[in-house]
């Protein structure tokens, strides 16, 4: 028996490496549409701008079968909760982008109705400014994401997912000791936060 | 193929299973929450409950100019922007008793027509995709991209405009937009055709919505029903015949009237409110051609911007600039409502002055809020699949929704 | 005009009226409100287009909830003003249009104005246990968030920076 040329069939690599590349090739959003970016959003589906160009042409309504949240739109106090709940269901490995200014501070919103950023009650990974952002710049800002993924490590679960879930629990703690609804708590907990100059309740 | 006839009353037996549409869910209308009380799947009472996208834009108008609540008001009904720009400014021109120039009022009406245009091809298009038809809607989008051209070419960008002013326009139209206006008129008619074939005698999309969320003319009139849905339950109610604005009595066109006031007279209703909507923008560029070059915006500087020219070189000008943006605009003591017909009904302003730069109190009446209020008296009887049609039909934009 | 056949049918029940650039308005009293309504659908206006409020900070009584109709056959509309003090109740449409069911809500949900004989009074646009009604001129815009009005890493200054400017 002779040796045997392995060369053609053979690829050496990390394992982050790989997995990077196969999370960030294939990332099925969950399309969180409240207002005019789920518009642009679905501009960017159709067929001019295309966004499955990017494996992400499997919409997943579910939080339990998509990776990406595109939080697209405002979010007003009244759906924080919402957001909060959707976030912890979706499954690990899972980024967030906050497309638009609504959804990135509040927008032209500076009211006690909506909420200043979606980044005070989740995580957020990229931020598409717009309004609404152009479908280039909402694929962008996946791109940027994509980037992000392919320098990541699989070590350790991430630590800002880790302060999410406890936050979690600290919020249904209060929920149940106050007896108030969980907009009211969630609320509650955002303005504490913003009283001491904290932008995160997370 | 006629419908099955369902259970209006629920079997005393059955179980009730609460489920809950939204707010964050899969029928891509905006933020909603519905509760469906359920018996099997026969819904027993539908509870909406709204409020997910109440941003506090009517409290945010009363601490802004008259000038800054435009591109507010771009934001409420977010697939025909245009159209609210224009209700909202002829509101406050009617309030000051001016009127704009005769070319901002055929472009007005121009970018109107092309805005109702766009809001019935999402409608239609998501209606559609709700029920299971995508390709009507990948098709329909191309032409909306189309729009969102034109619109690009006239105001700088595709969604929120925000292109009127109080007294015209921002800016005339350039000498590009008539020919790719023109190239729309011809493709467009050629894609409702399209639409129109894989759809209006398709007898899943028939079986869907013909009998579903029917209503009878004295009951949409009695839920505050306007628009589209009113006219396709046979009432010939349009505020551009009844009560017309910006020079709509001297366009030649027609309002569909349906039968029923199903989902089904409501599709039809739009195709063809799309087809009337061509047919004005085509008299809109004749009307051009025949105006000439004009101004599009009112002479008076105490309310509109003098141009930046004027601005440069002469003081009195430089004063009323200062004056416009720093003050505001001198305002009548009075309270005034203002309605134009919107996309999806009668979309109206309610302006409380007291004098000062910002309005002391303004209140949008949106057309679909009425509407949706129905919504139980709609789907009660009929089973979940029924529920999905016809909050399609009814067409809730969650942003003029919940302001 | 039609102001003029209201008065004509129930006289002393209109307390004030102007047509301000064409649209007429009548002010009349709570108690006598549902006559003028039932009489006016007998003439027509059969569409209630909206119910909304006004607060007037500086006058008593506070409130003034406004009515938009609209007769169908002569496209003429018709503005009423109720107003209302503080704490008191304005009788309800419901069982007349069913479109005041809505607007009542959310008028009760941000003005804080209760209406009687309503099926089911309950807040519409901000939730069942918000506090305050915030479309009440003693209500805050940012209704207490420091963040509205000040940016994120920005020094907190006493003096929030307001939108006019």
């Amino acid at each position: 028996m002779g040796a045997i040329n392995l060369d053609d069939s053979v690829m050496t690599t990390r394992l982050d490496s790989v997995v990077n590349w196969a999370r960030k090739n294939s990332l099925w959003p969950l399309p969180f549409g409240t207002a005019c970016c789920a518009i642009e959003f679905m501009s960017m589906m159709s067929s001019r701008y295309d966004f499955s160009r990017f494996g992400a042409e499997a919409l997943r309504f579910s939080p339990r079968q998509s990776d990406m949240l595109l939080v697209l739109g405002t979010v007003t106090n009244k759906q924080a909760p919402v957001l909060r709940q959707i976030y912890a269901q979706m499954a690990e490995p899972k980024w967030v982008v906050a497309v638009g200014v609504c959804a990135s501070s509040g927008g032209m919103y500076r009211t006690y109705a909506t909420l200043q950023g979606i980044d005070r009650v989740v995580p957020v990974d990229v931020y598409v400014p717009g309004c609404p952002p152009r479908p280039e710049t909402m694929i962008y800002g996946v791109m940027q994401l994509q980037e992000q993924i392919s320098r990541e490590s699989l070590s350790s679960r991430k630590e800002h997912i880790e302060r999410f879930y406890q936050s979690l629990a600290r919020q249904e703690e209060r929920q149940r000791a106050s007896g108030q609804s969980g907009y009211q708590t969630v609320r509650e907990m955002v303005l504490e936060a913003g009283e001491q100059g904290e932008q995160q309740i997370w | 193929m006629e419908p099955t006839p369902l259970a209006a009353t629920p079997r005393p037996d059955g179980d009730r299973m609460i489920v809950n549409m939204g707010p964050s869910h899969p029928v891509t209308h905006g933020t909603l929450h519905i509760v469906l009380e359920l018996e099997g799947e026969i819904i027993v009472k539908a509870t909406p409950n709204i409020g997910y996208l109440h941003r506090g834009v009517e409290k945010l108008g009363e601490n802004l100019t008259y000038q800054q609540f435009i591109p507010l008001t771009d934001r409420l009904n977010y697939c025909s922007s245009l159209m609210n720009n224009v209700g909202y400014t002829v509101a406050v021109e009617k309030l000051l008793g001016i009127q704009d120039p005769p070319r901002s009022r055929v472009l007005r009406v121009l970018c109107s027509e092309l805005a109702r245009i766009g809001d019935h091809l999402v409608c239609i298009g998501i209606n559609a995709v709700d029920i299971g038809a995508f390709t009507a809607f990948l098709y329909l989008f191309r032409e909306r991209e189309t729009i969102y051209d034109l619109f690009e070419m006239m105001a700088g960008q595709r969604l929120h405009s925000s292109f009127t002013r109080i007294g015209g326009l921002f800016r005339d139209i350039p000498a590009e937009f008539e020919p790719l206006c023109e190239q729309f008129l011809e493709s467009c008619p050629r894609t409702v055709d399209e639409m129109e074939s894989l759809l209006t005698h398709n007898p899943i999309w028939a079986g869907r919505t013909k009998g579903v969320g029917a209503i009878t003319p004295e009951n949409a009139i009695n839920w505050g029903y306007t628009g589209p849905c009113l006219r396709a339950a046979g009432v010939a109610q349009d505020l551009r015949k009844g009560q017309p604005y910006l020079d709509y009595d001297s366009y030649d066109f027609d309002i569909p009237v349906g039968t029923t006031g199903d989902v089904y007279d409501r599709y039809l209703v739009r195709t063809e409110e799309i087809r009337q909507s061509l047919g004005i923008v085509r008299q809109c560029l004749d009307r051009l051609k025949q105006l000439g070059p004009g101004p599009v915006i009112i002479d008076d500087y105490k309310i509109a911007l003098p141009p930046k020219e004027k601005v440069y070189t002469r003081m009195e000008s430089l004063i009323h600039h200062f004056k416009l943006i720093m003050h505001g605009i001198e305002m009548p003591v009075g309270e005034v409502y203002s309605a134009t017909e919107a996309a999806n009904g009668e979309l109206g302003f309610y302006l409380v002055s007291h004098g000062g730069k910002s309005p002391y109190r303004i209140h949008v009446r949106p057309p679909c809020f009425p509407i949706f209020s129905s919504f139980d008296e709609q789907v009660r009887g009929r089973i979940i699949a029924d529920a999905v049609s016809v909050l399609g039909g009814m067409n809730v934009i969650a942003g003029e929704l919940d302001r | 005009m039609v102001i003029e056949r209201i008065e004509a049918q129930l006289p002393g029940v209109v307390l004030d009226r102007h047509d301000f650039r064409g649209d007429e308005t009548v002010v009349v009293a709570g108690d006598r409100f549902l006559e003028v309504v039932d009489f006016i659908f007998g003439e027509g206006f059969q569409m209630l287009l909206d119910v909304t409020a006004v607060d007037r900070e500086d006058r008593e009584p506070r409130f003034d909830v406004v009515y938009h109709f609209l007769n169908l056959t002569s496209q003429d509309r018709l503005r009423i003003k109720v107003p209302v003090a503080e704490g008191c109740a304005v009788p309800s449409l419901v069982s007349r249009f069913k479109s005041a069911d809505w607007s009542e809500r959310e008028v009760f949900d941000l003005f804080g104005i209760p209406f009687e004989g309503h099926p089911n009074l309950s807040r519409l646009l901000m939730w069942e246990d918000f506090p305050g009604h915030p479309l009440r001129k003693d209500y805050p815009l940012d209704g207490g968030d420091r963040f509205c009005s000040q940016d994120i890493g920005a020094s907190f200054a006493p003096e929030a920076r307001s939108l006019n400017i």
